[in-house]
């Protein structure tokens, strides 16, 4: 090839890493749609693009910058309670309610990520797991601020915009929750197409040659780490807006073990992993919890232990069977 | 106070029983296994049943325990957990807990969810109580049948064959196969062992921590920290880290019940920070 | 000729073995510096030390003039100290281009962008075209870098490295496995490198030794036994002795 024809193919190449996919577009007339196709569905609705948002944010930290967590529910807890409160004490708008929330769970995310930089895989995720307990227990213990094992009730929210009223069908709920979901998502997008996102890769992919070429690690994974946990904040400040109440629920295992769950069924590493994961794991549990509500836990175990044994890549991106990756 | 640290001890050596199974195959195999703590739930329903069930003797359902978690865990190695040694720790993590569902789930299915009640033969109830002390007769027992497995254990492993080979196999797996040692034999008899005495500890633990479905989950930040911070290469860290972890939480419960188990995971945070090898493990290979 | 990268007193010790003595090493600006020893010299060691993976247990390193002993590798990869793998160190999952584009990026202050697409800004589509064709990668440019065959991998380590516009760069072993028709292609590269390069080389190859280097330093047992220029190393009866008479050197 001649220098001029490596030019263009270079940008060619480059600008095609970062075009909309036909799939990526059909996604999101589908998202923009559902919100008048939902109907009655429109609480389940809300419920998944919640649980969409936080397994997308879990994929930057764990898809991306490759640290495995067991405790990404702390920044989804901490963002509920900051959101619940704020509605409380300050202000009940939600969007500045939210912006709160994010700000909280990403100086939690920042301070926490100095945890993360180094040890091993089990050392990192102990201390993911604690930090996740230990909010837990702060939440419990400080029952005059959070309602201990009660939970924070009648979390009233003022309008959204000052003109939507959230009523009890939940569709201006699911369209809030929407807007921010698809919001996040381009952000997210926007980031890991970017040199940064890219690194964030990078390091995953080899650590040492990361290095050797001028990028700063570990400011890399604190950046990475407190971008995820500010999304996850933000799931969960949509939860405690959009149902009324926030409880210790919020930080427990179960929570950061279903989104690890969810990332896992819908891909990770490729950003719309856990928007497929939600919806297809938010089906699967009402399904089975249909048939048997009580012992739920016993067919996600089996579930978990059967994908795990044939391998998770089996399961995940049809059309990835057909394109040689 | 000299009672706490009694009974801190008492704490720690039982979680030492149950946590150094994983410890040593966390060491051996690389394998991060959340569902450690469903075998120990087991050794408890194994005791708390074969007593109210069967009527038999505290003491022999003790052996009985042991030898069913085994069999057990000789099972699950050899079919379910094999295939998955080479997976990635996410993977590994995910199966483990599905186990610990499946596991909880099963036995609220099968049991109930209610709390367990041990009842202790009459000589093991009770204590003795001198000026500064009072010593629980069966937090002694604990004390004195921990101490001895320990003794055991560690003479299996500096003194006999199988020590060495199982040494050899943590240190580095390949270069042990290379010299004939069937790798594969030594994780299943120490998979077996470590299930085994996890369920040894459950029986012994149920009236000490309590028995139910969510025991795994519950106990599994415990035996986890004593493996983190104890590391795995040696049995002495997690036993010391098992014996601090017992110590810390009973007097914490004690002194500041208001903040109770926080601040276990506390000094658990700042240890794995500072040293995420652990407080006596050496720095990782892998 | 200026010193650019000097060592002095580097020592570094594993527990009971020492893996670098007392090494008072100079790299002069444009140099064609080889460094040669047994098996087990120590080399790959040194060159740790150099680019910051290992730190010193004694001893200071200083790139021109100024002390750089703490710094943090990626630190002295952004001064200009840039080191290729003896075995390959890639990005497995990417592309050439998607590798060189981050280098570069890296190199021109971009990488920490998060709001732009990767080689978007037209510099860096240049630069990556350029070292593309340098390197005769371009007919691979978007293949993963998992499939590529051996030979194009040495080159992209070796791209990569150049990608970070090196002042001093390290070479570890660049033909080691490289299949000897395929040598040629790498030692025109590395022959074809810029006058203000200083290069650092470790070989075995003596033909590239030969062929290359101005100058050659003797590294034996983590100590340097010998320096001087090409003709008076080779005919170094201690030299020949080292690699020809003790069995582990």
């Amino acid at each position: 090839m001649t220098r001029e024809d490596t030019l263009t193919a270079v940008r060619r190449s480059l600008d095609a890493a970062t075009r909309w996919r036909w799939w990526e577009m059909v996604l999101g007339a589908l998202a923009i749609a559902s919100w008048w196709l939902v109907g009655e569905h429109a609480l389940l609705a809300n419920e998944i693009a919640i649980l969409a948002l936080f397994a997308v944010s879990l994929d930057l930290v764990l898809g991306y910058a490759g640290i495995v967590s067991l405790g990404h529910a702390a920044f989804f807890g901490l963002g509920a309670y900051t959101a619940a409160l704020f509605a409380k004490l300050v202000t009940p708008d939600p969007l500045v309610g939210l912006a709160a929330a994010i700000a909280a769970a990403a100086v939690l995310g920042s301070v926490s990520s100095v945890l993360i930089l180094r040890g091993s895989d089990l050392a990192r995720l102990m201390v993911t797991l604690g930090v996740a307990l230990v909010l837990y227990e702060l939440a419990n213990k400080l029952d005059w601020l959070t309602g201990g094992a009660d939970g924070l009730q009648g979390v009233v929210m003022g309008p959204l915009l000052g003109r939507f009223d959230f009523d009890l069908y939940g569709r201006t709920a699911y369209g809030y929750s929407l807007v921010v979901l698809v919001v996040c998502v381009l952000i997210a997008r926007c980031v890991v197409q970017s040199p940064f996102g890219v690194s964030l890769k990078a390091l995953r992919d080899n650590r040492l040659r990361a290095m050797s070429i001028g990028l700063s690690v570990p400011w890399r994974l604190a950046a990475a780490y407190t971008f995820a946990a500010a999304l996850a904040g933000a799931a969960g400040a949509l939860l405690a807006q959009t149902s009324g109440f926030a409880s210790l629920d919020v930080l427990d295992f179960h929570r950061s073990a279903d989104v690890l769950l969810v990332l896992v069924i819908g891909g990770t590493g490729y950003l719309y992993g856990g928007i497929f994961g939600a919806i297809a794991f938010r089906l699967l549990h009402d399904l089975v919890s249909a048939w048997t509500p009580q012992y739920w836990t016993f067919w996600l175990g089996l579930f978990l232990v059967v994908l795990m044994l044939i391998g998770r890549d089996r399961l995940v991106r049809p059309w990835a069977w057909w394109s040689r990756s | 106070m000299l009672t706490l640290l009694f009974d801190g001890i008492a704490y720690g050596m039982l979680l030492f029983v149950l946590a150094v199974g994983l410890a040593v195959t966390l060491g051996l195999m690389n394998f991060i296994n959340l569902a450690h703590g469903a075998f120990a739930m087991a050794g408890g329903y194994v005791t708390v049943l074969l007593m109210s069930r069967f009527g038999v003797p505290f003491l022999a359902t003790l052996p009985a325990a042991f030898v069913l978690t085994a069999l057990a865990g000789a099972l699950l190695e050899r079919t379910l957990y094999r295939p998955m040694y080479t997976k990635p720790h996410l993977d590994q993590v995910l199966f483990s807990i599905g186990l610990v569902f499946m596991a909880s789930a099963a036995v609220d299915y099968l049991v109930g969810s209610q709390q367990q009640i041990v009842q202790l033969p009459a000589y093991l109830e009770g204590r003795f109580d001198l000026q500064v002390v009072g010593i629980g007769k069966y937090r002694l027992f604990i004390i004195v049948l921990c101490a001895l497995l320990t003794v055991a254990l560690q003479a299996v492993l500096s003194r006999t064959r199988f020590g060495s080979r199982l040494r050899a196999s943590v240190d580095d797996p390949r270069v042990a196969s290379g010299l004939g040692i069937n790798v594969n034999r030594v994780f299943l008899l120490t998979f077996t062992v470590g299930s085994g005495l996890a369920g040894l500890g459950g029986a012994l633990g149920a009236e000490v921590l309590g028995l139910d479905p969510s025991f795994p989950l519950k106990f599994m930040i415990y035996f986890l920290i004593v493996v983190s911070v104890g590391g795995t290469t040696t049995i002495t860290g997690p036993l010391l880290a098992a014996l601090l972890l017992g110590v810390a939480d009973v007097f914490g419960k004690y002194y500041v019940p208001k903040l109770g188990a926080f601040i276990v995971y506390v000094l658990m945070i700042v240890i794995l920070s500072w040293r995420p090898q652990g407080l006596f493990g050496r720095a990782a290979t892998r | 000729m200026t010193v650019v990268l000097e060592t002095r007193g580097l020592v570094k010790r594993f527990g009971g073995l020492v893996a670098t003595n007392d090494v008072s090493l100079s790299v002069r600006r444009g140099a064609r510096h080889a460094l040669i020893g047994p098996n087990g010299a120590g080399k790959t060691t040194l060159i740790n030390l150099l680019t910051g993976v290992l730190q010193p247990s004694a001893g200071q390193i200083a790139l021109d003039g100024v002390d750089i002993t703490r710094l943090a590798p990626h630190q002295r990869v952004r001064r200009g100290i840039v080191r290729t793998f003896q075995i390959n160190q890639l990005f497995h999952e990417l592309t050439p281009l998607a590798s060189l584009a981050l280098a570069v990026s890296a190199q021109m202050g971009l990488a920490r962008q998060w709001w732009r697409p990767l080689g978007r800004d037209e510099r860096v589509a240049a630069a990556c075209a350029s070292l593309l064709t340098q390197f005769r990668l371009d007919d691979v440019m978007n293949q993963r870098v998992g499939s590529l065959a051996y030979g194009k991998r040495r080159l992209l380590e070796i791209a990569t490295a150049i990608a970070c516009k090196p002042r001093v760069l390290l070479l570890d072993e660049p033909v080691a496995g490289v299949p000897a028709g395929e040598r040629q292609e790498i030692s025109e590269t590395i022959n074809a490198l810029p006058e203000e390069v200083s290069v650092l080389l470790i070989e075995h190859d003596m033909d590239l030794v030969f062929n290359f280097a101005r100058t050659v330093s003797v590294l034996v047992n983590g100590a340097l036994f010998a320096e001087g220029d090409v003709q008076s190393i080779s005919n170094d009866p201690r030299v020949k002795a080292v690699y020809l008479g003790q069995g582990d050197g």
